[in-house]
Parts: C-alpha cells; sequence; structure tokens
C-alpha cells in the first residue's frame, strides 16, 4: 500500500483522527481592539442575499466580509514591518509545502490558568524538550493555554492598562525561531503576542521575530487540548490572498490514536 | 385636573391589537406652513408683509388686502376661548375611536379666530395659549391650552394624542457605549419611561458606561450591534413588540476630511454605523411599532435619531462623519414617509460637536449629555420631528435658512 493509501485506512479506521483547531466564524467573536485612533480590525459579518425567497427563489447564501486577521486566522510574513522584504511573504506566494507540516504542543495550561500574564521562556522551552525531545526545525509550535476556553470579556482581558493574556517574550520566541528554526508558532489567544507585548523589547516579539525570519503564525486556535506534545500534523492553508497579509482558515490536525 | 394616567394593564394576548387610523391628512400647500411649524413645535401664522394682517387659515392671498406677500412669523399664541363643545361622535374613524373630542373657537390677541382642539383642563371663556402641535396624519393643528399649567395636564388624552410623552412606555436605546448613553436613560427614566433598554455591543469589550446605566432605574441591558443584521434582527425578535419608542443613538465618529483620510476605512465604519445601522434598526423594529401605535396608553409612538447637525451641511474637519450623518438624514425622510401611515413619529435631533473624545481639540460650546437628554425628552413631550440641541446646531439651521449656498462658503473656508 502506498502512503497515502495507508493514511486514508487510518482515518477510515479512526486509527488517524482529524481535529478541527478552528473557531467558528462569528460576528461576535473578538477581535484585537487597537487605540480607537488606528485603523481597526473588521469583525466578521454575514448579510443575507437570498434565503429561497423572491430574492433568489431556489437558493440561499450570504455575503461575508471580515479582517485578514479575524477568527482563527493565519499570519503572514509580510503581515509585520520586519518581515515586509521576505520574498513570497504573502499568503498567496508562500509555498503550498509550508502549509502542512509536524506539530509540537506546548503544554502551558497550568501556568496560564495560575498567572494572565503568563510568558513562555526558554526556560519553559527548555524543561518541555528534557521531556519530549528537542523541537525539530521545520515544526510548527503551538503554545496551549486552555485560554480557548474563555468566553466574553475574559478572553481579551481587557483592562485600563491594556489587554491581559499570555505569550512568548522576547528571549522564548528567538529561541524558537533562531534555535530551532521553527516553521511557525500558534496561540489560542488573539495575538501570537502576548496581551501585554507591547511592553517588551522589541514590542510584540512574537510578530516581530518570527516574521522578521520569514516565518508564520496562527492564533486564536482552540482544542489544543486534543493534541499529543509531539507526533501530530498540521494542515493550515490560508486563502490565496493577493498581496494577503493574512487570511482566517479552517486550521486541523491529524493525531494518531483514540480520542 | 386631569384625571392622572393609570400604568396601563398587562395586554391582554387574547384580543387584537387595535390597527392604527389617522385623522384628516389633506392639507392645501399653504396650509402646510404650519405643519412645518408645528414639527419645530412654533407656533407661527401668515402675517401679510404688505398690512401686517395675521391670517388663519393658512392662505394664498391675504383676507385684508388680497398680498400675496404671505411669510410665516412666530405670533404671539395668547387668546381667550370664546366657544366650545365636545363632539361625541364622528364619521371619522380616528376621531370615533376616540370620543368625547373637544373644540372649541379661539379668538388671538393677534387677531384672527381660529377653530381649534381645546384641552380638557380649559376652562369656558377663559384665557388660553394656544399650541401648533403635529397629529397622527403629521399635520399641524391648533390645541388650546390653560394659560397656566394645571396639575396633570400632559395626562389629558387630546394632547397625549398629539406628543410622544415617554410617561408609562418602554424605551430601547440603542448604543450603551455612547458618552450619551447614561444621561438619556436618566432622563427618560425621570420622564416616566416604564422600561429603558439599552443595546450593548461588542460584550467582550468593557464599557465604561455600564455602571451609570445599571443604577438608572427600570435599565435593561441587552446584546445589540447595529453593524451586525443578525444581532438586531434578534433583538427586535425579542422587544420588538414592545418597544414604543426607540431612541438611536448609536454613532461611529472619527475626525478627517476625505484628502486628509486616503482612505475608506474609517468611512465604511461611519456608514455601516450611522446609515446602514439605521436601516437595519428600521427594517427590524419599524414594523412592529408601526403596527402598534393605537396599542393603548402604551401605543408604540416615536422614532428617534439623534443626528450631527452637520448633516444639514459638511464640515470638513469631520467631512466623512459628516457625509454619512446626511445619509443618516436622507434616509430618516423616506422612514418619515413610509411611518406616516401608521402614525409613528420620526423625530431628528440635530446636534452640534459634543463633549467627548473626538471632539477633545474643538472650542466650545459642545453639546454636554445632559442637554442632549434633555432636548429628546421634551422633544418626544411636544411631540415634534424636528430638535435642534446646542447653539452650534440652532445657528446652524438659522443660517441654512438663511442661504445653503452662503452657508456651504461659510462652513468649507473664506468666511468670517
Amino acid at each position: 500500500m502506498s502512503i497515502l493509501e495507508t493514511l486514508a485506512g487510518a482515518l477510515a479506521s479512526g486509527a488517524v483522527r482529524v481535529v478541527d483547531l478552528t473557531h467558528t466564524l462569528d460576528p461576535d467573536f473578538p477581535v484585537i481592539v487597537l487605540p480607537p485612533e488606528f485603523g481597526q480590525c473588521a469583525r466578521f459579518r454575514m448579510e443575507e442575499v437570498s434565503a429561497y425567497d423572491h430574492r433568489g427563489p431556489a437558493w440561499k447564501w450570504h455575503n461575508i466580509s471580515m479582517s485578514e486577521h479575524t477568527g482563527t486566522h493565519f499570519d503572514a510574513p509580510c503581515h509585520w514591518i520586519s518581515g515586509r522584504d521576505i520574498p513570497n511573504g504573502a499568503v498567496d506566494e508562500i509555498p503550498v509545502d509550508m502549509f502542512t507540516g509536524p506539530v509540537v504542543v506546548i503544554d502551558c495550561s497550568e501556568g496560564a490558568g495560575r498567572d494572565e500574564d503568563y510568558e513562555l521562556t526558554p526556560e519553559v522551552i527548555e524543561a518541555w524538550e528534557a521531556r519530549h525531545g528537542r523541537i525539530p526545525a521545520g515544526a510548527w509550535v503551538l503554545m496551549r493555554t486552555d485560554w480557548s476556553k474563555r468566553s466574553g470579556g475574559a478572553y481579551l482581558n481587557m483592562r485600563e492598562d491594556g489587554p491581559h493574556s499570555p505569550g512568548p517574550t522576547p528571549e522564548g520566541i528567538r529561541l524558537l525561531v533562531e534555535g530551532r528554526n521553527i516553521r511557525g508558532f500558534g496561540t489560542e489567544t488573539v495575538g501570537t503576542d502576548a496581551g501585554q507585548g507591547m511592553h517588551y523589547t522589541p514590542p510584540y516579539p512574537a510578530h516581530y521575530t518570527l516574521h522578521g525570519a520569514g516565518k508564520y503564525g496562527l492564533q486564536c486556535l482552540c482544542n489544543l487540548d486534543q493534541l499529543p506534545p509531539t507526533g501530530a500534523f498540521l494542515l493550515a492553508a490560508p486563502l490565496k490572498i493577493k498581496n494577503g497579509t493574512g487570511s482566517p482558515l479552517r486550521v486541523l490536525a491529524l493525531v494518531e490514536g483514540a480520542a | 385636573m386631569t384625571t392622572p394616567l393609570a400604568p396601563p394593564p398587562k395586554k391582554n394576548p387574547q384580543k387584537r391589537t387595535v390597527s392604527p387610523t389617522s385623522p384628516p391628512e389633506m392639507r392645501s400647500r399653504a396650509s402646510l406652513g404650519l405643519s412645518a411649524a408645528a414639527a419645530e413645535g412654533r407656533f407661527m401664522l401668515q402675517v401679510c408683509g404688505d398690512c401686517r394682517t395675521v391670517q388663519y387659515p393658512p392662505r394664498d392671498a391675504c383676507c385684508n388686502c388680497l398680498s400675496v406677500d404671505l411669510p410665516w412669523r412666530d405670533v404671539a399664541p395668547d387668546g381667550e376661548l370664546l366657544a366650545e363643545t365636545t363632539v361625541r361622535t364622528s364619521t371619522n374613524l380616528y376621531f370615533r375611536e376616540r370620543a368625547p373630542w373637544r373644540t372649541g373657537s379661539v379668538r388671538l390677541d393677534a387677531g384672527p379666530t381660529i377653530i381649534c382642539h381645546v384641552h380638557g383642563d380649559v376652562a369656558p371663556r377663559s384665557r388660553v395659549v394656544l399650541t401648533n402641535r403635529l397629529d397622527r396624519s403629521g399635520q399641524g393643528v391648533l390645541l388650546a391650552l390653560p394659560e397656566t399649567r394645571t396639575p396633570n395636564m400632559e395626562d389629558d388624552p387630546q394632547l397625549r394624542a398629539m406628543t410622544s410623552d415617554p410617561k408609562f412606555r418602554r424605551v430601547l436605546i440603542t448604543d450603551a457605549r455612547n458618552p450619551n448613553a447614561p444621561a438619556l436613560a436618566l432622563a427618560l427614566a425621570e420622564a416616566g419611561a416604564s422600561m429603558i433598554f439599552v443595546g450593548l455591543s461588542e460584550t467582550w469589550r468593557p464599557d465604561p458606561n455600564i455602571a451609570a446605566l445599571e443604577a438608572v432605574p427600570g435599565v435593561e441591558i441587552l446584546p445589540l450591534d447595529v453593524t451586525d443584521t443578525a444581532s438586531v434582527n434578534e433583538l427586535a425578535g425579542e422587544i420588538g413588540g414592545k418597544t414604543d419608542i426607540l431612541i438611536n443613538n448609536a454613532r461611529f465618529i472619527r475626525p478627517g476630511g476625505v484628502l486628509e483620510r486616503g482612505d475608506t476605512g474609517f468611512a465604511r465604519d461611519e456608514i455601516e454605523v450611522n446609515y446602514l445601522g439605521l436601516m437595519r434598526l428600521a427594517q427590524a423594529f419599524g414594523p412592529g411599532m408601526c403596527s402598534r401605535t393605537a396599542d393603548g396608553v402604551n401605543a408604540a409612538v416615536a422614532w428617534v435619531n439623534i443626528l450631527s447637525a452637520h448633516a444639514l451641511m459638511n464640515s470638513v474637519d469631520y467631512g466623512c462623519f459628516n457625509a454619512s450623518n446626511a445619509a443618516a438624514l436622507s434616509l430618516s425622510q423616506a422612514l418619515r414617509a413610509e411611518f406616516r401611515a401608521s402614525g409613528l413619529r420620526l423625530m431628528n435631533v440635530f446636534v452640534g460637536p459634543t463633549e467627548d473624545d473626538w471632539h477633545q481639540p474643538l472650542p466650545p460650546p459642545k453639546v454636554l449629555p445632559d442637554a442632549i437628554a434633555r432636548d429628546v425628552v421634551k422633544g418626544l413631550r411636544d411631540g415634534l420631528e424636528d430638535v435642534y440641541c446646542g447653539d452650534v446646531a440652532k445657528d446652524l439651521i438659522e443660517r441654512f435658512r438663511a442661504g445653503p449656498k452662503i452657508l456651504e462658503r461659510e462652513m468649507t473656508g473664506g468666511g468670517a
């Protein structure tokens, strides 16, 4: 049997499961909120065009609108100023084999449960590697925080001094990008950076470092608690938007073994 | 004195809701001047430009000298009730449903004798003040009030039929995030509104107004985002059948003209909130409100839009925002026509620069939330269609009437 035939058989038998890491595109799902004088991220909106009625008797359809960075979404290198000169830095230019790959999950849920400003530091990464082995080059690294289980105001966790949510320190993300040469980094929060990420040097270190090195970001992921620390396989293909800086997408993971 | 209005009992769900009927609507073109004055709550009559004779009823030539120069002027509304009677039945459906109905003749000190509606507290042969009110056809009619206030006089059935008084009514304020929301809610509570629903968008974001709103008796905060059709439809499904007054205070504002901005990003938000938001609300709440305009003490009665006064004439510092408000103003005129048959009144409150973050660099005078709230309640009590709130708005409409092109030149630079 070929590799793909084996995979198809495993999917049919349940030996390999497909896990959906995507939130529903919902008008009321939080998006990043910037100071109000800046341009803002468009919320997801859906307008009915017809619904088997006088506007179109046999069919129902909607017009939808949103930002490239609404809901569960992909960040391309050209999203950030550090990645603006990266070749093939827009979603339509990225080689498609980049959209699939091995994925490791660093479980920070216990720490993030204790500390809403929990930091992913080199020490945390190295402690994870001591148990699960070195993060392979070209892997997607997902930071599990169980933040996706929050809803309403607790998700952005916005306060007078801005949002509070976990994320990597500048040293943490540099270790992943420069030390491990990962493919991309994904989170359950609204961005790849911590809620207070603007106060690091550089500000927003995950965006700055990942995209400056031509790496990718995934955010607003969910169901990371259904993934093993290593051994899963990620499918994350953004829409092919000309010069797009990112895209909402359906993120799937292939996982071996019973649920 | 007027018998005070009793809080309405809960509606009998087995009874059919009364369909709206209208008082006679036809008028001559000359008579529409009365309606235009009533829309602002002004008592105006034609005064001959040649011989100064005050005219009534409105006409095309002076009843004294046949001059056709008959401009509308504010006239002293004082007079004396000469004769009065109470109509106990009528061939007109609207009045038959509302009989008994008091009418009489008033001799104005300014000259003419006028047949008019008469408030229940006016004593025979007493001094009266005439008011010009819009009836449920949206036409100006004259109503004689007692010269001095009487207890509960707003509850007089004939007066209440012409106004949009919030007393015992249920109000929806569409945007809890607007800085004017707490003041509006409080003013309506003080005016006797029985329930005050306040729409809150994006409940996942903090709203600094929440504590102040929750402190107002009768306030219920409900999810509503005027940019989201599904959200508007859902709330209309829940409370559309008991929304008697809708106050659309939703507003998206950013400074900047066309070239200064250089993109359509904020303009799209302005259109989504200020124009399409009004349309979504109207499509979701309008039909239900129109069907409930004869539904007893707490019948649906008014739709209020809070607009920028610069909807009338643009000013470039907020040029794109003003354009979205001009679109909303135009839409409100279409909506008013569509509401007309039901008697649901549409009131636009034109507001000058407001005291908020987005007008912070502007010099005073700026309109405070309390002033907006006060004018909204007063406008509802007077049954108005057009309210000019604050010095800038009042000045702007005067200058607009004097010469729109001159005003445009002033607002776009080149005027003193």
